[in-house]
């Protein structure tokens, strides 16, 4: 199964580490990274495969919600299935 | 594979553009609840609810988790409560009322549907003693919300119900009236209502319903409104199939929150239903989408139109998005829930006779409508029979939710707080059809209901 991780906000040194060093404690695998930087905005779009994942899902996005906050960002996480469902027929 | 447009356009969505599951609805049969005995009937009721519902809110805390979308109302609709208290007086359906209201504290939701009737053709005496009781019950009570149906296209209009339902309306008013008359926004009345919608207040489980089933209406609005500012100056096909893309994709994620929440809590998935249900925010407003058409302002003249393309389009993208589609599907025009609606009949745009007209091409009817506090019974007794003529004649939905909002007059506004929003006092026209309607008795069904 696989999640996307969108990270947006204002840019600053280490944000790439930081999400991937969370993910990476989760036991969770990035697969794709897309990001773009427009003036000193910062946005990227994570793909990330979460059969690995070493706690319940909800706890994972809690946690990542959480890191956005302690660093300005919005981080939000959610399953692909929501991306698939409506976009895929 | 993922496309970042598409998730892009998702995230945008949920986060600018409010979409939301306006409600997770689980349907519970009461049926085996009944008895002759109201303490032992109030006990079988609770423990069947807070057994079944028991892990609706957590289990819909972690879907909204999963899936990064707002479920705003978890909720429960119970069996038409008359059908289960035949032999019992007001007083024991107050007691069931609370029941109710109980297990809805316990479980955690917002709102429970079903202390109604269905009296199209008559009324038993526990149809009878459960709608006198009604006023009594929602002033009681927070949670419980009644709907009534009375009339059908296959029965006619049962009369001798509208003229009780008008008093019951009067009744709850006035014993509500500190609360600027809020019960009356817990009360519906409906013809050919729908046994498996999942909104409130008209909510219930319908007898040919199984013992449990999950229902989901889904929202959008600003979805939709957006969408149709985007595709800009364009014809009016093209802007009926942009609402139509628009409405599969929201409706897609309803279908995917149903069958979640219908295998996560092993009940089964009843139906999804297609609404544009609009919330006092701005920019989630079904009036908003209108002027985004071209209207000058919702309620002028083209408003009837316009509501008949939005109504159509999203019934057609929607309906191939979902294995099953029920409840009320189409438009909603709340007028305390829609910024846009409130604006407009502030200004004068909108009068209760345009909105009786736009019902016709939608999927409620007058919908929390607050109207002078002194408007006779009689008056409003007329207004419901002309509402649900409209549903009988057309072979659809209507339904009628007024507030004669106690003490208050045109040009006054009540504010009910949250998604009930604030509903300016609208004026209604005072000429009396009291003889027309204390004629009693029941309007024959029409002849286009002789389809056998």
């Amino acid at each position: 199964m696989k999640a996307v991780i969108t990270v947006t906000g204002k840019d600053s040194v280490g944000i790439i580490a930081s999400v991937a060093e969370n993910c990476s404690k989760a036991g969770v695998n990035i697969i794709d990274i897309s990001q773009s930087v427009m003036k000193e905005y910062f946005a990227m779009i994570m793909l990330v495969d979460i059969d690995g994942l070493n706690t319940e899902f909800g706890e994972f996005v809690d946690r990542m919600t959480r890191l956005g906050r302690e660093h300005g960002l919005v981080i939000s996480t959610m399953h692909e299935d929501i991306f698939n469902s409506m976009h895929h027929i | 594979m993922l496309n970042i447009s598409d998730i892009i356009e998702t995230i945008n969505m949920i986060r600018e553009e409010n979409l939301d599951i306006r409600t997770v609805t689980m349907g519970i049969s009461l049926i085996d609840c009944a008895g002759d005995d109201v303490k032992s009937v109030c006990s079988r009721i609770y423990d069947k609810i807070t057994k079944n519902a028991e892990r609706l809110v957590p289990v819909c805390n972690d879907i909204e988790k999963q899936y990064g979308i707002p479920i705003v109302n978890r909720r429960v609709a119970v069996t038409p409560v008359s059908l289960i208290g035949g032999r019992f007086s007001p007083d024991d359906y107050i007691k069931i009322a609370h029941t109710l209201d109980e297990a809805a504290d316990a479980v955690g939701i917002n709102f429970i549907g079903g202390y109604g009737a269905l009296v199209q053709k008559g009324c038993t005496k526990g149809d009878d003693a459960l709608i006198e009781s009604i006023p009594y019950a929602l002033a009681e009570t927070g949670k419980v919300c009644s709907s009534v149906n009375v009339a059908s296209t296959k029965a006619g209009i049962n009369v001798d119900a509208i003229r009780k339902m008008g008093e019951v309306i009067k009744k709850t008013a006035e014993l509500t009236a500190g609360e600027g008359s809020f019960g009356c926004a817990k009360i519906v009345v409906f013809a050919n209502v729908p046994e498996d919608n999942p909104f409130m207040a008209g909510a219930f489980h319908g007898v040919s319903e199984p013992e449990t089933a999950i229902n989901v209406g889904v929202s959008g609005p600003g979805t939709v409104a957006s969408a149709i500012r985007r595709a800009g100056n364009c014809g009016l096909t093209e802007l009926a199939e942009t609402v139509k893309r628009t409405a599969f994709k929201i409706t897609r994620v309803g279908q995917l929150v149903a069958s979640e929440a219908s295998t996560r809590l092993g009940v089964p998935s009843g139906i999804v239903d297609l609404s544009l249900a609009p919330t006092p925010a701005v920019g989630d407003s079904v009036a908003v989408i209108l002027e985004n058409m071209g209207l000058e302002r919702c309620g002028c003249p083209g408003t009837t139109a316009a509501l008949a393309l939005l109504n159509d389009a999203v019934k057609k993208g929607g309906v191939m998005a979902s294995s099953h589609v029920g409840g009320l599907s189409g438009a909603f025009i709340p007028v305390s829930e829609d910024a846009g609606m409130i604006a407009a009949a502030k200004s004068g745009a909108l009068t209760l006779e345009k909105l009786e007209a736009m019902t016709a091409v939608c999927s409620v009817g007058l919908d929390m409508i607050a109207i002078p506090g002194d408007t006779d019974v009689y008056t409003i007794c007329g207004i419901i029979a002309d509402e649900i003529s409209i549903g009988v004649a057309n072979t659809k939905t209507t339904a009628v939710r007024l507030i004669p909002a106690v003490g208050r007059k045109v040009g006054d506004e009540i504010n009910f707080g949250g998604l009930f929003g604030s509903a300016p006092v609208m004026s209604v026209n005072r000429l009396s059809p009291e003889g027309f309607i204390s004629r009693g008795g029941r309007i024959p069904a029409p002849i286009h209901s002789l389809k056998n």
